[in-house]
């Protein structure tokens, strides 16, 4: 077995890991889907207030593609829209019914239909949407035609959910899953193993090629696994998917149902019991978060700390979220925090004392640690990035609106979620992140 | 404590826009956000950030700099009560050399302190923290016996025309402390150079007892008088007269210490000037043509400001090389330089500082070249899929 090593990466020592045991709750009275969690999505309704829809019935489509469609993870009363600035739909809320009543899109066997029936069955049903296309992050065109589908079945963010333990009982799914997806690509699907699990349940997975990776976070990046294997060129697209998502898509073709019912993580240093917790896509998490709140004052992230949304403590998981985190909010002042030994406080400089206690665990809050400044240290990013890629010189190819030195410094072989550690590491305070979102949109809007 | 902040949060309106003092906001901020590490949290991207920020890796740096800095100190009450032929306790040249650097110290942050706050209102930007290190690093290249004024003068020229024109912190070409000191060295050569300034008092005609004549070692070196050079052990202690922090290896190697084992100083850029300066001194000696180009490595390493340039000045991340490979270049022939200016080039005694101001020129250069390398790369890798792409549809 060959095994990928990624040297660059930091594992940040985050308390509140979720034990393994996977609590239950009754189905959350309302769930919604929020636009924004899709990058060059326009909602146009497909239904009125007041109608009733099926799990799998579509809820609206995308104005600049009309063959994406979005269903509705659960059966119930399509509520009013919640609208922003300029009317922009930021929630489409379904009040559930006591027990879901499935769309039926009937059984099939995916060795025997083609790729047309494949791909037109995933449109309707709407599992098209759970197909991210790199570079851009965006849902991939009808028409779109993968190099390879890359799935990555280890996640290696800060108290990521465990897919060994959330899928041990769905692997059949899986596997039809990844099989449905085969037949979408002329080249591989290509799958990212954790190597330090033995007995590993995605190693028996067959038509796909399978990768060893081993090493800190970002090594279960997809982003990590795609650079590290089959590198994006200019001009190529590639897919990936989450492979709870892909157990999904297997059971779709299986039972003929969309069943949104999806396993989360419920983590954080503010969570009184770390569990993992069985719920629906786009659950809304007050039932969740209710008497699991140490304090008042904290946040409420769908997703992780590194690249997770901020969401009210009523308001509704993330489309692409497997991960609820809790941590403190850090609006406080410190007195002369910059100059204390800092035996508390964790850093990936070896700046403060706490660099002496290994392996310890930190409750990390929303602090900022400072004000933003102009880039001052260098080598900092390269620590945690494990591209071939300079990172500094492509975050200023982008301030500088350059696409052409974008393109020449790599830009579609990475996503904001690569350059998450860099947000986290920086001594300037640079948001990374969001300057790599905004190249690749400059870049995506120049290229269509 | 509570009293601090209830202050602090009763005047802060007043620097605010539309404040009475609205034109101190900068000035306000600086000093709030130094007393207290401010209370703002993510609103994107990442949501929790490292601990570290910009005053802590200066603060570390200045920690880094006082082993230097206080030898220094001690080491010019040293040299003063030696050269008039007494002999006093640790604590007594330490004081005396205190009140010596001390002013130094002082007139070099009121001067950049004051020119970086009034620009930074301007531009109505938070004051940037570049300074405190620079602001200390200036007085250690200087020799005892400088006049103030050149000092403010000097600080006041590097300020603005190396750092503000371009930007403030990290947008400067040149380090600003060196620049200072070149600043000085050309405008004021007397003041700087020869066997005077590196004592105290003696610029003002002081007379030395005999056999003592204030000359560092490059100056002996340039008078080809090498018979004259002190002992290895005295250059590695500091025993010797020189600029205020450049004389003690042993207390530069312990600044080295702390900034490697903290990772804010590159130990790449460090060891590779070093083996540029044994490299250059190693050709020299095989040369061998004159007497200055049979010193020896060691000597030639711990002669005048090699080290101290190599560890303090050569690392400065924003003036050097940011690629890891481009700082292996830049570090090599920051120390190649060097040698080459000192031994070919006796007027400008001083070869490290020249030699890291014009690799600071070429820093940006090299790392063209690294970056230019990996976009090849990427661009080869294209072509070849493109091609076989072209291959197939033939």
């Amino acid at each position: 077995m060959q095994v990928i090593k990624i040297k660059k990466g930091l594992d940040i020592p985050l308390k509140g890991e979720a034990s393994k045991v996977v609590a239950t709750f009754s189905l959350p009275n309302i769930v919604a889907i929020k636009p924004a969690d899709f990058i060059n999505v326009l909602p146009k309704l497909l239904v009125s207030p007041g109608d009733h829809v099926n799990a799998g019935s579509p809820l609206f489509y995308n104005k600049f593609d009309e063959n994406i469609i979005f269903t509705s993870p659960v059966s119930g009363i399509v509520s009013e829209p919640v609208r922003g600035d300029k009317r922009l739909i930021l929630e489409i809320p379904v009040t559930t019914d006591p027990e879901i009543k499935y769309e039926q899109f009937g059984k099939q066997d995916v060795s025997s239909i083609d790729t047309d029936k494949i791909k037109s069955l995933l449109l309707k049903s709407g599992l098209w949407t759970f197909i991210r296309q790199r570079p851009y992050d965006i849902i991939p065109a009808a028409d779109s035609k993968p190099r390879d589908i890359f799935v990555s079945t280890f996640d290696s963010s800060p108290l990521a959910p465990d897919y060994q333990f959330i899928l041990k009982d769905s692997m059949a799914c899986f596997q039809t899953g990844i099989d449905a997806l085969a037949k979408l690509t002329t080249g591989k699907v290509l799958l990212g193993i954790d190597a330090s699990i033995k007995a590993n349940i995605f190693s028996g997975v067959k038509n796909a090629e399978l990768n060893y990776f081993k090493g800190r976070h970002p090594a279960g990046n997809v982003g990590v696994q795609i650079h590290k294997t089959r590198p994006i060129n200019k001009g190529e697209t590639v897919w990936y998917l989450n492979p709870q998502d892909i157990a999904m898509i297997g059971k779709f073709f299986t039972e003929g149902i969309y069943d949104a019912s999806r396993i989360i993580a419920v983590t954080g240093p503010e969570v009184k019991n770390p569990v993992y917790c069985k719920t629906i896509i786009g659950s809304k998490i007050t039932q969740i978060v209710e008497g699991q709140a140490r304090q008042e004052h904290i946040r409420h992230i769908s997703g992780n700390v590194l690249t997770g949304s901020t969401i009210k403590n009523d308001g509704f998981m993330g489309y692409y979220h497997h991960q609820l985190t809790m941590i403190p909010e850090g609006d406080y002042y410190e007195f002369a925090g910059w100059a204390m030994p800092g035996f508390k406080k964790f850093s990936n400089s070896r700046v403060f004392f706490s660099w002496l206690f290994p392996g310890k665990k930190y409750d990390f809050d929303t602090n900022f640690h400072g004000g933003h400044r102009p880039f001052v240290v260098s080598g900092q990013y390269e620590k945690v990035f494990p591209f071939t890629i300079y990172p500094v010189y492509l975050i200023k190819a982008i301030l500088a609106e350059d696409i052409e030195k974008m393109e020449a410094l790599g830009i579609y072989e990475v996503s904001s979620e690569d350059f998450a550690l860099c947000d986290y590491v920086c001594t300037s305070k640079t948001e990374a992140q969001q300057i790599v979102r905004q190249g690749l949109e400059m870049l995506r809007k120049e290229m269509s | 404590m509570k009293g601090l902040r209830q202050f602090i949060d009763k005047i802060k309106p007043n620097f605010q826009e539309g404040g009475k003092f609205e034109k101190l906001n900068s000035t306000f901020d600086a000093f709030e956000s130094f007393l207290y590490v401010p209370k703002k949290v993510t609103l994107q991207g990442s949501h929790i950030r490292d601990a570290v920020d910009l005053k802590r890796t200066m603060l570390l740096v200045i920690i880094a700099l006082m082993p230097a800095m206080l030898f220094g100190m001690w080491n010019v009450g040293y040299q003063f009560h030696r050269a008039i032929g007494t002999q006093v306790s640790i604590w007594a040249d330490f004081w005396f050399g205190l009140q010596a650097v001390l002013p130094i110290i002082v007139v070099s942050y009121v001067t950049g302190l004051a020119i970086e706050f009034i620009f930074a209102q301007i531009r109505h930007h938070e004051v940037n923290e570049g300074f405190l290190v620079t602001g200390i690093l200036i007085p250690m290249i200087m020799p005892v016996g400088i006049p103030l004024w050149i000092v403010a003068v000097g600080t006041a020229f590097s300020v603005i025309f190396v750092k503000e024109v371009f930007g403030g912190t990290g947008m400067n070409i040149f380090n600003p402390a060196l620049v200072a000191r070149a600043f000085i060295f050309f405008a004021y050569p007397a003041k700087i150079t020869g066997d005077s300034p590196w004592i105290y008092g003696f610029s003002n005609n002081l007379k030395a007892v005999d056999g003592i004549t204030g000359a560092t070692p490059l100056s002996y070196c340039a008078a080809d008088n090498f018979a004259g050079l002190p002992s290895l052990s005295d250059l590695f202690f500091g025993f010797i007269p020189g600029s205020i922090g450049e004389t003690s290896k042993l207390a530069i190697l312990l600044g080295a210490l702390i900034l490697v084992i903290t990772g804010i100083g590159s130990l790449r850029i460090m060891l590779s000037t070093i083996a540029g300066g044994v490299f250059m001194t190693w050709i020299f000696n095989i040369v061998g043509a004159n007497q200055y180009m049979n010193v020896d490595p060691l000597t030639q390493i711990m002669m005048g400001g090699f080290l101290f340039g190599a560890v303090f000045m050569a690392t400065d991340p924003v003036t050097g090389s940011q690629t890891p490979s481009g700082k292996i270049v830049y570090g090599f022939l920051i120390g190649v330089f060097a040698i080459l200016i000192r031994v070919f080039n006796p007027a400008y005694p001083e070869g490290m500082m020249l030699s890291i101001l014009l690799m600071n020129t070429f820093a940006p250069l090299i790392d063209h070249v690294v970056v230019q390398n990996n976009i090849r790369q990427r661009m080869k890798r294209l072509a070849k899929i493109n091609k076989s792409v072209l291959n197939q549809n033939k």
